[in-house]
């Protein structure tokens, strides 16, 4: 059976899941270790509605779309 | 067929593994930004308000309100048609739900412009595991377009959209987090612009050339993998790297890179960036075709031309209010300033506007200015 591109990077994520499910892997950032990764400049997206505008701005101007982290809504940005 | 199997095997798995240790539900937040993208003889302003409210233990709605007020005379309106205006009104609504360490999501999006109107339908299933350090993210959304024409009210045209999402974020030690996000989108149905024509050589005419409508093949199938990762400096600031590869169904290659360095200073935080943007031409895009109907799909939207783009921001941020001394039931606000200056220098794209005779014309740059103010509000 020949996979998709998608399913080829799907594959280890399925294994990856079911190994999660059924192990328990100790973590090797504790909890009280995350003080620095909780800081408010460390977050992956800041300004939620600031990044959301200015992906927007990006797809109109460009030819290529995607792979951000979130699905975008369409629009007859021309 | 393999990954529809795939998302239902990683659905199962995922609510299998619902365990002991609670996930987080994102803060209460409220936004109030003001936009402005000038440039390329393009204005396009307005407002966008963003609120997101917990309601109980488990849940918590968002919804969004942005508008695009349009005033183009782009270099594609000056050659071809006439300047004008428009608006762009789109609002959303979405709510997560957390259930141990599974927060769903799903939402609805609409856009609508007097020619075209978009509504977006989407969902989300992500997973925290491995102690907390690592999320898997799955999302699908589906699109509904209906494309128009100003002047014929009976021209409508279907575009119907799909997004497959998958996103792994990973805590890798107490100072460094990184996220990898893979992105299919596909398209079916209309997908040029009604109004834009292409250009071929017409010997019969004073300037050489003559035009007609475009025409783009009615499906598209794109792929984007996009890698992020954020370092926590010793002396309190943040250095974010991103690149993200993309190709798609029309030939279209892209490599899409930046760094950004986020410092903070007293109430004050300010973030410089750096983008790089490289993409390779549509198939079926031509700057001049050699004659008309030369190929079975053409289009010359300079955005499917080769290009390189360039953006540098800066943007500095000021918290008034914060949890020692908030404001009735407000922990914290803050007010941000944000400019960036974008330069695409397009590859294939002559600027017809310069009047330069046939084979003659210089190739067209745009610069733009995009500037953001906006109040970000906590409680």
């Amino acid at each position: 059976m020949k996979l998709t591109a998608f399913g080829r990077v799907l594959l280890p994520i399925v294994l990856l899941t079911g190994l999660a499910g059924c192990s328990s892997i100790e973590p090797w950032v504790k909890p009280y270790e995350r003080d620095r990764l909780a800081d408010p400049i460390m977050s992956l997206d800041m300004n939620p509605v600031s990044s959301s505008y200015i992906q927007h701005v990006y797809e109109a101007r460009e030819g290529a779309r995607g792979g951000e982290g979130s699905a975008g809504g369409g629009c007859g940005c021309n | 067929m393999f990954a529809r199997l795939s998302i239902v095997v990683i659905c199962v798995s995922l609510l299998a593994n619902v365990g002991a240790l609670a996930g987080v539900l994102p803060e209460d937040r409220a936004d109030i930004l003001y936009h402005l993208y000038e440039g390329g003889g393009v204005e396009i302003d307005g407002p966008s308000v963003l609120v997101r409210k917990q309601v109980g233990k488990s849940t918590s709605f968002v919804s969004n309100y942005y508008v695009d007020m349009v005033s183009s005379a782009s270099i594609d309106v000056v050659t071809t048609a006439s300047p004008y205006t428009e608006e762009r009104t789109q609002w959303s609504l979405g709510m997560d739900y957390l259930r141990g360490n599974t927060t769903m999501r799903m939402s609805f999006t609409s856009s609508v412009e007097s020619d075209f109107d978009a509504k977006t339908y989407s969902f989300s299933v992500s997973q925290d595991m491995l102690g907390d350090l690592t999320t898997l993210t799955l999302s699908y959304a589906l699109g509904d377009d209906v494309v128009g024409r100003s002047d014929d009210v009976d021209f409508e045209r279907q575009n119907d959209r799909q997004h497959y999402g998958i996103g792994l974020t990973q805590i890798i030690t107490k100072n460094l987090i990184a996220a990898v996000n893979f992105e299919t989108i596909t398209d079916e149905g209309f997908l040029n612009n009604p109004y834009r024509s292409v250009r071929y050589a017409d010997s019969g005419t004073a300037i050489g050339y003559s035009y007609e409508p475009e025409l783009y093949p009615n499906t598209r199938t794109s792929n984007a993998l996009g890698i992020r990762a954020k370092y926590y400096l010793p002396h309190r600031a943040a250095l974010e790297s991103e690149y993200r590869f993309f190709t798609d169904t029309w030939d279209i290659d892209s490599h899409t890179a930046s760094i950004a360095y986020i410092h903070p200073m007293g109430p004050m935080t300010f973030t410089a960036k750096y983008r790089y943007h490289d993409q390779s031409g549509a198939h079926f895009y031509r700057d001049l075709f050699s004659r008309s109907e030369a190929t079975s799909f053409r289009g010359r939207d300079k955005e499917l031309s080769a290009l390189t783009s360039h953006t540098f921001k800066i943007s500095a941020s000021y918290e008034f209010l914060n949890d020692a001394d908030g404001w009735g039931f407000l922990k914290k606000g803050s007010a941000t300033v944000s400019f960036d200056r974008l330069t695409v220098d397009y590859k294939e794209f002559s600027d017809l506007s310069a009047g330069a005779p046939l084979g003659e014309e210089p190739l067209y740059a745009l610069d733009a200015n995009v500037i953001q103010i906006f109040f970000s509000f906590w409680y």
